[in-house]
């Protein structure tokens, strides 16, 4: 790990007791979904992390529990570093608080998480899909929707399948 | 067939101002079909006269599922998903791909392989700018540049074609090198590329830079400032010309970008303006890495262009028939595909409209446990409500050239 | 037609008034300004110089669907955007055309899931239909030369 991000990871862990993994010259830091926004203040404020890069989550289902981690990717244009911040969230209790006022990016990417995961950012201000129409039932990232695959046709199967299919009319 | 719904403006009560609920501004629908959204946009414009007071964006039209299908699909097959992400960046999107699954596995890939992505992503970067630059044009009522731009387009879209065998979708690079080397009329078609393409930017700068009613419809419009962008999220160019001394070429050279000179334009205004002008440098300077990438493959002639890790790599066809084992490499490889390490990495590079990023997730089996893909245009195109409040409708178009979204990129 | 030769330089030519019509019909025929994803860059640079689409009498691309004769359908239609490619469908007036250019709009292309429509026909009805992953310009010309050809068997029918 870098000599910068050790020292960084370090009072991380210090003040939030988070555990820390290593791979690949990357560190993840495990943090409580009630700490996240002191945490990305204090990234964003004393360790100059000025760019939420990336938030995204990943599910899990069915092996472990917490069933999803959303994922903060930050970046520090300053010292030239990378962090990721991951927050363990259980599916009873699929809460994070919003981290729009720390970082204007997160508006729009907490929309997306919670459009595809149902992950929901407590205060967020403007909760609603983002990518997909407003009526859809289900979050489509997650691992039990269906991907919606439907059967190609193949000169062997074209008959039933042309059958069933539905085309427009004038 | 899906319903058709009534667009309500109930959803957005709480994103426009009072005003617009007593009537006394009007809400404006422009897109998804519009011709200067550049796609399937939709942009809910609250208009006090021509005035913009807000432009709310609805994304979500060309939403393609893509991080869903590629977790159903082995790492190779993932790759040609990619491509369509943001379709004037091709290759761009293959590199930041192809560079998350090497680090997720831990490959290693051949020098001049290393040296054929630089110079094809380059090359990519100056068409997806041409195209930049003809939208721009168009937008702004200057056809000619559209018609100007295509045209050198095509040139590069041919050498992308020679290498590749499509001009679009090229899925050229692969997990471990390149799919094959090069053509032997690459270079010459490459240098000829080089030897026209400065004069025709001069040409571009002399239609555009110093016309007075482009600048009148440019500088000062859609400010910019670099502490906005950057909690925004705003990266690539937009940022660039917002004062802020950030690429990732420079910052964490990858590829071998440490080995080749070019410079990082950078502009202070933050306006349209300042915008238009980081894109036409970054051609000159694009054109200095494809120079010197030429140089280097010159020297590298001969070598391999994919790795020989037998494991992440099919074997060439040569081999197949007079070796068991790289039969049996080559049939495991593609019924089953190569396990990746339960972990996850994150990887960026530099597309031509920001921070690429790829979150790429393994989970011990062949298939991709999650990605995501960090579209710069998705927070680029965040901002746009903060720079084109108070500005006229007809600047809007403008700035929303400017910012240079794809809608694919955004969408997903 | 073809008996001018006939008529020598009396400066009248004579045809079927079905003839005459299809053949206005498809030399003037106006596309929308409408792309969708990848392909419409594609159809772009089938407009552009290089490919120069207006040789087809196609120069004029309408942003309007009232303006315009044929739709184009460049680009995969996700799930929220085939209510409008439906909508803009219906605001063309008679006569109409559509074309699915690529992949995706024919038939979903790779991208099998639940966001894509399996192919724009479901919604509204195709008579050209281009093949690619994006077609090369001279596909999507091939495709309204091929158009062409349909327009002029046309046979006039009383409305039922």
């Amino acid at each position: 790990m870098d000599k910068k991000l050790e020292k960084i990871v370090q009072a991380l862990q210090e003040q939030f007791g988070s555990s820390v993994e290593e791979f690949r010259n990357e560190a993840h830091v495990f943090v409580k979904a009630e700490q996240i926004v002191d945490a990305l203040t204090l990234l964003r404020d004393k360790f100059e992390f000025e760019l939420l890069s990336a938030l995204t989550a990943s599910d899990y289902y069915p092996q472990e529990t917490p069933r999803f981690h959303v994922i903060y990717q930050l970046s520090s244009l300053a010292q030239n570093i990378t962090l990721q911040l991951r927050v363990p969230v259980n599916s009873d209790q699929l809460k994070v608080p919003t981290a729009t006022r720390v970082y204007d990016t997160a508006n729009w990417r907490e929309r997306e998480v919670f459009d595809m995961f149902g992950v929901v950012f407590e205060g967020h201000p403007d909760a609603r899909r983002i990518l997909n129409p407003e009526g859809m039932d289900g979050h489509p990232l997650r691992k039990d929707f269906p991907l919606g695959y439907e059967e190609p046709q193949f000169t062997f199967n074209y008959d039933d399948i042309d059958l069933k299919k539905i085309y427009a009319k004038e | 067939m899906a319903q058709i719904e009534e667009v309500g403006y109930e959803q957005y009560k709480h994103l426009v101002s009072e005003r617009a609920l007593t009537g006394e501004t009007m809400l404006l629908n422009m897109g998804p079909q519009h011709p200067s959204t550049h796609g399937v946009l939709r942009l809910l414009l609250e208009l006090d006269g021509e005035t913009i007071v807000n432009a709310i964006p609805d994304i979500g039209y060309l939403h393609t599922g893509v991080e869903k299908n590629m977790e159903a699909k082995t790492f190779l097959k993932a790759e040609v998903m990619t491509d369509r992400l943001d379709y004037m960046n091709t290759t761009g999107n293959n590199l930041a791909y192809c560079m998350a699954v090497e680090k997720l596995v831990d490959l290693d890939v051949p020098e001049r392989a290393q040296v054929i992505r630089v110079i094809v992503t380059e090359l990519q970067r100056i068409a997806s700018h041409l195209v930049f630059m003809g939208a721009f044009g168009l937008d702004l009522a200057a056809m000619s540049m559209f018609l100007y731009c295509f045209r050198e387009r095509e040139h590069v879209l041919d050498i992308l074609e020679m290498c590749s065998g499509q001009r679009m979708m090229t899925t050229y690079f692969r997990p471990g090198g390149v799919w094959r080397d090069v053509p032997v009329e690459f270079e010459s078609a490459v240098r000829s590329f080089i030897q026209m393409f400065p004069k025709r930017v001069d040409e571009y700068e002399a239609l555009l830079t110093k016309n007075p009613i482009l600048l009148d419809r440019l500088v000062g419009i859609g400010i910019l400032d670099g502490k906005t962008a950057l909690s925004h999220g705003v990266t690539g160019p937009t940022l660039r010309a917002s004062g802020i001394n950030w690429d990732l070429r420079k910052a964490r050279p990858y590829i071998g970008y440490e080995q080749y000179d070019f410079n990082v334009p950078v502009r202070t205004e933050g306006d349209t303006f300042a915008r238009y002008i980081v894109h036409i440098e970054e051609f000159r300077e694009s054109l200095k890495i494809v120079e010197q990438g030429l140089e280097k493959l010159k020297k590298l002639s001969g070598q391999p262009v994919l790795s020989d890790n037998r494991k992440f790599v099919p074997p060439p066809r040569a081999e197949i028939g007079v070796s068991m084992e790289a039969l049996i490499h080559h049939f495991k490889f593609w019924t089953e595909g190569f396990p990746a390490p339960k972990n996850s990495i994150y990887n960026a590079v530099e597309s031509p409209r920001g921070e690429l990023g790829v979150y790429l997730e393994g989970d011990g089996g062949p298939k991709p446990h999650r990605v995501h893909m960090r579209t710069p245009s998705f927070d680029n195109l965040s901002v746009i409500n903060k720079i084109t409040q108070g500005h006229l409708v007809a600047d809007l178009v403008a700035i929303l050239a400017s910012i240079d979204i794809v809608l694919g990129d955004i969408d997903r | 037609m073809g008996i001018e030769q006939k008529l020598g330089d009396m400066g009248i030519v004579t045809t079927k008034l079905e003839e005459l019509v299809n053949w206005s019909r498809t030399n003037a025929m106006w596309p929308m300004l409408f792309g969708l994803a990848c392909c419409a860059i594609e159809m772009m640079a089938a407009q552009a110089s290089h490919y120069d689409m207006s040789r087809f009498g196609m120069e004029l691309m309408r942003a309007s669907p009232r303006q315009s004769d044929l739709m184009i359908v460049a680009g995969r239609v996700s799930r929220k955007m085939a209510p409008v490619v439906r909508r803009l469908y219906d605001q063309m007036p008679e006569p109409k055309w559509a074309i699915a250019m690529g992949d995706c709009a024919s038939c979903g292309g790779v991208f099998n899931n639940y966001a894509i429509l399996q192919g724009v026909d479901e919604i509204i009805p195709v008579d050209v239909y281009v093949a690619g992953c994006p077609p090369r310009p001279e596909a999507l010309i091939h495709g309204i030369v091929t158009l062409y050809e349909k327009v002029k068997a046309d046979k006039f029918v009383t409305p039922t």
